[in-house]
């Protein structure tokens, strides 16, 4: 059972990961990347490890899609300037 | 086309590399002796709670002030090379204005909590410090004329950096070892005040690095 639900978890993560490799939309890119991390972060807790699996939620879906956004908006915000 | 060959090759050959850990793969029913050794020294030697915890913050204590040291450096190099500026600046809506005010509070202060009872529950110092940078992102995106005062960030900072060390140089003193956090009385078993440094140490690292996530949070979305 456990397994099943890892394995099924693990397919939608290699799956979004090909998305975001193909998608044009940047901002819908870094979205599905934070989503990834997301579900890796339920693997962790479903293995057994906590901690683990509370420093990939909060660092790499929440901080790490943050500062993506930021650079990104940044970068915008170059191109139009120049 | 060429480029496509190579890409499947690397796939597969990578594939082909790990299908065998695939299939023997089965969970540790036992620890290893290295694991007997941590798991038994936490509650015996150290009276953590939180296997994970005394091992990242005494076993690898040395690792972890790298760790900080890391973060660190980025946290210089970035506001060496993002300047803030000021430009246009769209005002928030009254909804997030009053909730996030609201919400920020309640945040800092499960940080805090995170971070403090990081030797009784899971998570720690950078997980609570992630939680404080939050808090001041939600306050940033809610209040855009935000001015965070940075001589008290970068105080914060510095010396919960230097306290890290003193306590790890105090070991030393004693003749324990450096980062040994039987420089202070055990306590009780579960209780608040365990641990011996534990606590003290992991409150440090969640000042820390808390303040400089709010910094590079700070320099990257200035404008």
């Amino acid at each position: 059972m456990i397994s099943t639900i890892i394995i099924i978890l693990g397919i939608i993560m290699i799956v979004a990961g090909i998305i975001a490799v193909h998608l044009k939309n940047l901002l819908a890119a870094i979205i599905v990347s934070g989503a990834i991390s997301l579900l890796a972060s339920i693997i962790y807790l479903i293995l057994g490890s906590p901690d683990v699996a509370m420093t990939e939620a909060s660092i790499g879906a929440g901080l790490t899609t943050i500062v993506f956004l930021f650079a990104l908006n940044k970068a915008r915000k170059e191109d139009k300037n120049d | 086309m060429i480029k496509k060959i190579f890409v499947a090759l690397a796939i597969f050959g990578l594939f082909s590399i790990f299908l065998p850990i695939m299939i023997n793969f089965d969970f540790h029913q036992n620890l290893s002796e290295l694991s007997t050794q941590y798991v038994k020294g936490s509650v015996e030697d150290l009276n953590s709670q939180n296997v994970v915890t005394s091992v990242i913050v005494t076993y690898r204590g040395l690792d972890t002030l790298g760790e900080v040291t890391v973060l660190f450096l980025a946290t210089a190099g970035i506001g060496f090379l993002l300047k803030k500026r000021k430009g246009k600046k769209r005002v928030a809506s009254e909804l997030l204005q009053t909730s996030s005010s609201f919400l920020s509070v309640v945040i800092i202060m499960f940080g805090i909590f995170i971070f403090s009872h990081g030797h009784l529950t899971p998570g720690g110092g950078f997980q609570g410090g992630v939680m404080i940078a939050s808090a001041f992102l939600l306050l940033m995106l809610s209040d855009v004329n935000l001015e965070l005062n940075h001589t008290i960030l970068q105080f914060i900072e510095s010396l919960s950096g230097a306290f890290y060390v003193v306590v790890g140089l105090i070991g030393l003193v004693l003749t324990i070892g450096f980062l040994n956090s039987k420089i202070i009385p055990l306590g009780e078993y579960g209780n608040l005040f365990s641990a011996g440094a534990i606590p003290l140490i992991y409150s440090f690292v969640g000042l820390k690095v808390g303040s400089e996530l709010t910094n590079i949070l700070d320099a990257m979305g200035g404008d």
